[in-house]
């Protein structure tokens, strides 16, 4: 008999404000097999996969259940864990009760409770028939490919080619650079982005280990970390290539006024990128108003795009110094100067004579035309008064916001996007610029909007996480691939039809005809397992018995405790 | 009487539809609190039999939930679920078990959103359906 350890986690309050973790753990006290049942504030903490250590050594458990977040984040934490402790890390199970119960179901505190016992009882019932494996190894094709040819991809691959990976890099314009292409100089230390730009440019070029497609885009993508084959397509042709891993560096897109502050009508009232294009032609207007969060920070699109506040710091700087008498006010809700260099610039614009005025959601500035240029009415809350502005130019600051087939990577690649079309990372503290699919990673402002300072980071962190697994030159499979009963097999062949693998043949063993599965070829899908019609095939930690005991659990708890 | 509180199964795929489900949960997306979901690594894992082993023993309802076509982690995997699941619930129809307490839809890792509105109207369909009748039935 299994002696299976259970271990409710509060994951803080985001499990424990709305499950009855208590109750849980008492719950799971009484299933068939368990014999130690607690709950931890954070089972994930050093302090949690400490005492959980303890309780395997104490209470000799064979098998483990963790009852808290998704097992697509933290079951190879929780699996190592189980193995310093010495039971085998296939004899763990993860049950999934923040992203599928608490966090779903905040409303509903009973109701969630009793689903997390339902779940806990399935997870309990699977891991009584878990048996310990060993885990394979495949190869890793040492190539690496980047989507994307702005700042964030330009610094990955010139990362990865710098350490003598072969790095295929798409680009779907015609040149690289991305948005930085229409921008003279990057704030707030003022470096000149042509310069830049090339220097990275420079060292992908120069090295034999670099592809770059231009006009191109990654129509296609199949397989898995260490062997993926991506289609590489542009207007000549379509290019196959096998990689081992994937850089997403997709960017964004400034977001373009939908007719606010009379954007499209008004002559002068124009973006924060036409402004840059101006600049760069020396063309600096003599009245400039800066109005901040257009399009941002309300309702529909809350979040801070976090680079306009420092862009038109740097745009208001540089007319100041080509023209010391030009009138220039940024109407602004808050400032967001982060960091040391930044907010000393802030107050350097404030001291050249650039006036800061903050505007409120509820009365946003009003912008009418005159004879000649604009006017601006702005309530600034300060001063409790309406003052008026003349601009020749009204900049509109307006977020990063996802590019528009960004649905479209995302369903190639399998990998999420948030509510504003930014990609999902795994976790932004435990695993940042990494997808929770392996083997493909995130970085710049296809992930959030970002500074160019952080999509350089972003992209070497990005580069050398890809790296780990083409320099390991292997990953681990993990053990759930499918193996036949001899016993029960009767050699029909339907499992050798169902895998898309080719993986299964009919041999003779011991004058028995029967199926038998390669390992190495076999990818752990299960579809073998559904198609046979003997239950003789089945995979590692997903075999109809387990499933099966799930069904039974739910079926014996949450039927008969609603009759 | 109380409202009747349907007892629902979903099998999903590791790599579409539980993602999608985890995307629910990170973007706090509401949904009623009956499903109770099994990850597969392939919709096209799920055996019919798992299927009739929970209706015939009294679940409301049972979902099978996959990559979208064209999109499986497996390539041609869920070009089978397609085929399986609607024979399968011709099969529940011909032994007397109402075939819409059985459902097949598809949702990606981007689909949070989809994910929610599967449960919530499939949630709705089964309150609508009432218990399953074998609920009763003693073997």
């Amino acid at each position: 008999m299994a002696r299976i350890g259970v271990f409710i986690c509060h994951c803080g309050h985001n499990i424990a404000s709305v499950v009855d973790v208590e109750k849980v753990t008492e719950f799971a006290k009484t299933l068939p097999g368990v014999v130690f049942a607690s709950h931890n504030m954070y089972s994930c903490s050093e302090e949690g996969l400490g005492s959980i250590r303890d309780s395997i050594e104490e209470n000799k458990l064979d098998r483990i259940v963790v009852a808290a977040c998704t097992p697509r984040t933290h079951e190879p934490l929780f699996r190592r864990n189980c193995e310093r402790a010495g039971v085998n890390k296939y004899l763990f199970e993860f049950v999934n009760i923040r992203e599928h119960c608490s966090w779903i179901h905040a409303k509903e505190p009973e109701d969630a409770t009793r689903k997390a016992m339902n779940l806990v009882a399935m997870g309990v019932a699977k891991a009584a028939l878990l048996e310990p494996q060993t885990e394979g190894e495949s190869n890793v094709v040492p190539v690496a490919l980047v989507i994307g040819g702005g700042i964030s991809g330009l610094a990955a691959a010139s990362a990865l080619v710098s350490q003598g990976i072969e790095t295929h890099l798409v680009e779907k314009e015609a040149s690289l650079g991305g948005i930085l292409r229409d921008i003279e100089v990057i704030g707030p230390e003022m470096t000149e982005s042509k310069k830049l730009i090339e220097e990275l440019k420079r060292s992908i070029e120069c090295s034999p280990k670099a592809h770059i497609h231009l006009s191109s885009r990654v129509t296609g993508l199949t397989g898995f970390i260490g062997n993926f084959e991506a289609t590489i397509s542009s207007e000549k042709c379509d290019e196959k290539v096998k990689v081992g891993a994937i850089i997403v560096a997709t960017g964004g897109r400034e977001f373009i006024p939908k007719g606010e502050y009379g954007y499209g009508s008004l002559p002068g009232v124009i973006t924060q990128l036409e402004l840059e294009k101006m600049l760069a032609k020396k063309e600096f207007p003599e009245k400039t108003v800066f109005i901040q969060c257009v399009g941002s920070r309300q309702p529909g699109r809350d979040f801070c795009s976090r680079m306009c506040c420092n862009t038109s710091i740097k745009n208001a700087i540089r007319i100041k110094e080509a023209k010391p008498d030009a009138r220039v006010s940024v109407l602004h809700r808050d400032i967001m100067s982060y960091g040391t260099l930044a907010e000393r610039v802030y107050m350097e614009a404030a001291e050249k004579g650039v006036r800061f005025m903050r505007y409120s959601l509820e009365r946003i500035p009003m912008i009418k035309k005159k004879d000649s240029g604009l006017s601006v009415e702005v309530y600034d809350e300060t001063l409790d008064e309406v003052i008026q502005l003349d601009a020749d130019n009204v900049v509109l600051a307006t977020p990063m916001v996802p590019i528009d087939d960004v649905k479209d990577v995302a369903m190639l690649l399998k990998v999420p996007v948030d509510k504003y079309g930014f990609f999902l990372e795994a976790h932004v503290k435990l695993r940042p610029v990494e997808f929770a699919t392996e083997g493909v990673f995130i970085c710049g402002t296809a992930r959030w909007p970002s500074q160019v300072s952080e999509c350089i980071a972003q992209g070497l962190a990005a580069a050398a996480k890809a790296s780990v697994p083409i320099r390991e030159g292997k990953v681990v499979i993990e053990p759930i691939t499918a193996f036949s009963d001899s016993e029960k097999c009767i050699a029909c062949g339907n499992c050798v039809i169902a895998c898309p693998y080719e993986a299964i043949e009919i041999v003779e063993i011991d004058s028995k005809k029967q199926a038998k599965v390669n390992e190495a070829q076999c990818k752990g899908c299960g579809n073998c397992v559904a198609a046979c019609h003997n239950d003789a095939m089945q995979q590692k930690g997903f075999g109809t018995r387990q499933l099966g005991a799930m069904i039974d659990a739910l079926i014996k708890n949450a039927l008969e405790v609603s009759e | 009487m109380s409202e009747f509180n349907p007892t629902i199964l979903a099998f999903c795929c590791n790599w579409c539809s539980y993602a999608g489900a985890d995307l629910a949960g990170v973007s706090r997306l509401q949904m009623p609190p009956n499903v109770h979901v099994i990850r597969v690594m392939c919709s096209a894992a799920v055996k019919p039999e798992y299927v009739f082993k929970a209706l015939s023993q009294g679940i409301d309802g049972v979902l099978v939930l996959g990559c979208h076509i064209g999109d499986c982690h497996y390539m041609t995997g869920n070009h089978r679920t397609a085929k399986r699941f609607p024979l399968a619930q011709k099969i529940l129809n011909d032994v007397g078990i109402d075939e819409t307490r059985l459902k097949l839809d598809w949702v990606s890792a981007a689909e949070g959103e989809k994910f929610q509105q599967v449960i919530t109207e499939f949630v709705g369909v089964i309150k609508k359906l009432g218990p399953n009748p074998l609920r009763e039935v003693k073997f």
